[in-house]
């Protein structure tokens, strides 16, 4: 059975061969048999009858209206083609006439150039804010080499590009290499496989240039701009980059370069670093680290010793990259909850975890981990003691009665973004006779309704004891594994093994991810400002378009203002 | 409030609105307020004392025309004592070339826009040499009006009803795929209009001396569709016109003296500023000395997304630009930067069949400092000599600029 159904638009001209196209292009969509579009003259209709194609709407057409018809399998498919007319009809082909037009706006210079990933801005200070925000607004990564930018402007820059996905190198960055092509001022640097972020111009030319002579190269070199790692940014573009090489398969080992940040920015970054599971080296000018090597991370204290280690490092990795495990987490499980009866137990399990896992929240007060907002509610990581006065009024305390802490377990194992369950049993005089008989029971079923929801629960156990305690600790271990519990005796140990855990789980920076793609291939940019970064990207073999840029209603502030209040 | 809805808006009842000639009636008969005593003009208002040369030949002209006056002293006079009123055509839903003179008894262009069901006119046009709207008056002025009023218009009126109509959206868009570009050029546009008409004409006219004057006279003037292209433009303009929270221009419109522009979310308030004086290229004879300035509501096609907006569907005409096809293309690529769309329907082959740049965005504008390009006749500075070139002109910025500052006090910016 087929269905024909047609559509008639009265007064709209268009050129035989453009109707003659669209007649084409429908009928090669899904489930279109035929199609006819013709103005609606005598002859043409006649045509139409021949092909059986002339309905009652088209009979009544006149000669200025044009007729479309499709025959298709069923009435759905016709329609659908019948839907896409519009854009069959708009759907823009190149033409090399425009080329040599050269645009006076983004705007204007975005539609010329749509691949363009990126947007150089390199015009007055007080002005490039403005263009950064426009580029943004397109979707652009933005190499911000103006200065002069106000911190106010460079956080909601770096903010608003995080939200979108999206780069601000800058302000007042000179250099960056993008999957081989130097932006700015860059040294010509073979590709490889190291990942260099640099909130330093000069510091990322010479360890990109030296790992050059040393005989390896670069995948990216990322620039952050000074400031980046002031504690009013908070390192957003430097996450971001770590972020980028984390994913970035042909990232294998990463350099950081940087005057000495700010403490708490140092941890986050670090704590990143640490998390991207890759070699890197750190090289924090002028700073003296405590020790030269500390897990994946490797402190350098000269440019050329980060450049000598990362290539070192690089050498002694095996050729090929190991394949990436496949995680055993659904999509959106992401967090560890660590649910302690012991005080001093959560609190070095936060030790441990504030230089592994971003977002960690608890009910303990210590630097970098912030406060749970309401203590009966775990918001991303958190780590709760459930000793504290809050939960204890009324009842025993958790070593001695599991009930509280059970409730609390299944109230976790409910929360789709729980990805690890956290608990310390702690046997000895006084404690509960036998806590692994109450919380093995709870822990099966709690996997087992995951499961049913598709999610991969882990249960990790920290079991403090002897082997003289009354409650035999064997048999407690044995229990608590007999449910899929992993055991460790050690604090340490196991809260080191819950953050490894779920750290993959974890994004190094809040919002959306950098496409990898966004960032490879042959590259295009708008360029606003200088025409010396046109021409050398040009002469790199990247595309360009160069913007007659002016300053926005000719400089008039007046204008201006308002202009910016009506774009809200 | 929205501006970038309120503009999609807009600019889309523009594109969509389908204006077809479907008939001719006199003035007072059909133009919404026109009386004995009004006479209607290009641009913004105008008094006596303020318009320029060409447009007091032109009023002269029109006066004589009507039977009120014998020459100029009679026609300031009557003007400045008030017995004649002057008002915009824009004012009356209508639109006419250079000094756009309309009056009471003269036979007018009826476009119905189809799909929103406004009106629009305009007279009829005179060809090319001395002619009224150009500001000469002279007998041999006043015997072709004549002429076109009394053989002419009765046998197009009728064709126009035997011919069931005239789709002039459907026109330029043919006419923009061969080398018009809606304005300066309506060589194509106004042979179609030609080939259209034609039939009836045959038919109407009541010999065939006269069939044969009428399709002598309308196929010798490449100007001959450009009235009912600037009142289809017209009546394009006004569906968009009035949409709350638009920065659309919807009227842009010069006297001679003054440029006046509308802005579709600001009422019927012009916008004023001196106009400029075109640059293009003169008759033999004729320097940028001998020049008026810029005069004319056919800026009404370059509101409409046609006109010097479209230049690159017009190479034959980039002399005027300044000689290269490129700069033609630059001219529209240009206009793209300060519109608000894409035309759906008037697109330009050379460009790869894009839209033309379609809807004057005032924020744009002022933002980007980047005026409209026109395409306009030059008209000489005296009264009664006519048309002496053809070039460029640009609007002055203040007006946009004051539309903008105007547009943020109403809406509260």
């Amino acid at each position: 059975m087929s269905a024909i159904q047609s559509e008639i638009r009265r007064g709209a001209y268009y050129d035989s061969v453009v109707l003659m196209q669209l007649q084409r292009e429908l009928a090669a969509l899904p489930g279109v048999l035929d199609a006819g579009v013709v103005m609606g003259t005598d002859a043409n209709k006649d045509i139409l009858i021949q092909s059986d194609l002339l309905t009652p709407e088209a009979q009544a057409a006149g000669a200025d209206d044009l007729i479309i018809v499709v025959k298709a399998e069923s009435e759905a498919a016709a329609q659908d083609a019948l839907a896409q007319v519009d854009a069959l009809l708009t759907q823009r082909q190149s033409s090399a006439a425009q080329e040599g037009y050269r645009p006076k706006s983004i705007e204007s210079a975005a539609e010329m150039l749509p691949d363009a990933q990126w947007v150089l801005v390199s015009v007055a200070g007080q002005y490039a804010a403005g263009v950064a925000r426009k580029g943004l607004e397109l979707g652009k990564h933005i190499f911000l080499f103006s200065d002069n930018v106000s911190l106010e402007d460079e956080v909601s820059l770096k903010q608003e590009a995080r939200d979108r996905g999206l780069l601000v190198m800058g302000p007042d960055c000179g250099t960056a290499i993008v999957d081989g092509v130097g932006l700015g001022f860059a040294n010509k640097v073979r590709k490889g496989a190291i990942g260099v972020v640099a909130a330093s111009g000069t510091g990322l030319q010479q360890v990109t240039a030296r790992i050059h002579q040393l005989g390896a190269g670069v995948t990216h070199g990322l620039g952050t701009g000074g400031r980046d790692l002031k504690e009013e940014v908070g390192a957003i573009t430097a996450l971001q980059a770590l972020d980028v090489f984390r994913r970035d398969p042909d990232t294998r080992v990463i350099v950081i370069i940087s005057k000495p940040p700010a403490e708490r920015v140092a941890r986050n970054l670090l704590r990143a670093a640490r998390a991207t599971s890759k070699p890197v080296v750190v090289d924090f000018i002028g700073f003296e680290p405590d020790k030269a090597v500390d897990g994946n991370l490797h402190f350098a204290r000269t440019l050329d010793e980060a450049a000598e280690m990362a290539v070192a490092l690089l050498n002694d990795l095996p050729e090929e990259a190991p394949a990436p495990e496949a995680s055993p987490f659904a999509p959106g499980q992401k967090y560890l909850r660590g649910l302690f009866s012991g005080g001093t137990l959560a609190y070095e399990a936060l030790l441990i975890l504030r230089d592994m896992l971003p977002n960690l929240y608890a009910n303990l007060h210590l630097d970098g981990v912030a406060d749970l907002a309401n203590p009966m509610q775990s918001q991303a990581n958190t780590i709760v003691d459930l000793g504290e006065d809050v939960f204890t009024v009324g009842r025993l305390h958790p070593m001695m009665d599991n009930d509280l802490r059970i409730r609390r377990l299944h109230q976790e194992a409910a929360d789709p973004e729980t990805a690890l369950i956290l608990l310390d049993v702690v046997l000895g005089y006084g404690s509960h006779p036998d806590p692994a008989s109450e919380l093995a029971p709870a822990i099966g079923e709690a996997r087992q309704q995951a499961e049913a929801a598709g999610r991969h629960l882990e249960f990790v156990a920290i079991v403090v004891g002897t082997d003289e305690d009354p409650q035999d600790m064997a048999a407690q271990i044995e229990t608590l594994e007999a449910a899929g519990v992993k055991v460790f005796t050690s604090n340490q140990e196991g809260v080191a093994y819950a953050g490894q855990r779920v750290q993959p789980l974890n994004p190094l920076t809040e919002g959306q991810p950098v496409a990898l793609e966004s960032l490879r291939g042959p590259l295009s940019a708008i360029n606003v400002g200088l025409e010396i970064f046109a021409e050398s990207l040009k002469d790199q073999g990247a595309e360009v378009m160069w913007v007659d840029w002016r300053p926005p209603a000719g400089g008039n502030e007046r204008l201006a203002a308002i202009l910016a209040r009506m774009r809200g | 409030m929205d501006i970038n809805k309120a503009n999609a808006e807009a600019v889309g009842r523009m594109m969509e609105a389908r204006p077809v000639l479907v008939g001719m009636g006199k003035a007072i008969d059909v133009i919404p307020g026109m009386h004995e005593n009004l006479l209607l003009h290009a641009g913004p208002p105008i008094d006596w004392d303020r318009a320029s040369g060409p447009m007091k030949g032109a009023i002269t002209g029109a006066l004589i025309f009507e039977g009120r006056a014998k020459n100029m002293e009679e026609a300031e006079k009557l003007v400045k004592s008030g017995e004649i009123q002057l008002e915009p055509c824009h004012e009356h839903q209508s639109v006419g070339p250079m000094a756009g003179l309309t009056t009471p008894n003269m036979e007018v262009y009826i476009i119905e826009n189809k799909t929103h069901g406004n009106l629009a006119f305009s007279n009829m046009n005179e060809g090319y040499g001395k002619v009224l709207r150009y500001g000469a008056y002279d007998q041999e002025v006043m015997d072709r009006l004549k002429w076109m009023h009394e053989v002419m218009a009765p046998v197009l009126k009728e064709a126009i009803d035997m011919v069931g109509g005239v789709d002039i959206k459907a026109l330029l868009a043919e006419a923009l795929h061969m080398g018009d570009e809606g304005h300066n050029r309506n060589k194509a546009g106004s042979i179609l209009f030609l080939k259209a008409l034609a039939p009836g004409i045959a038919k109407a006219a009541p010999n065939q001396q006269v069939a044969s004057d009428i399709l002598k006279a309308i196929g010798d003037n490449a100007l001959a569709v450009l009235n009912p292209v600037m009142a289809a433009c017209k009546a394009m303009a006004d569906a968009a016109h009035g949409v709350e929270g638009s920065t659309i221009v919807t009227v842009m419109a010069r006297n001679g003296t003054d440029f006046g522009i509308r802005v579709s979310g600001l009422g019927d308030r012009w916008f004023t500023g001196p106009v400029g004086k075109p640059k293009g290229l003169y008759f033999p004879g004729f320097t940028a000395e001998d020049g008026s300035g810029d005069i004319g509501d056919s800026t009404i096609t370059e509101t409409a997304g046609i006109g010097g907006f479209a230049m690159a569907a017009a190479p034959a005409i980039v002399t005027f630009v300044s000689g290269t096809p490129q700069d033609a293309i630059n001219t529209t690529m240009e206009m793209y930067e300060i519109t608000e769309a894409e035309h759906k329907y008037f697109n330009i082959p050379f460009l790869g069949f894009r839209g033309t740049p379609t809807g004057i965005d005032i924020r744009k504008v002022v933002e980007k400092g980047i005026t409209p390009r026109i395409n306009t006749g030059i008209a000489h500075k005296d009264p009664g000599v006519g048309q002496i070139g053809a070039g460029l002109v640009r609007p002055p910025m203040s007006i946009f600029e004051e539309a903008l500052i105007a547009f943020a006090e109403k809406y509260g910016f």
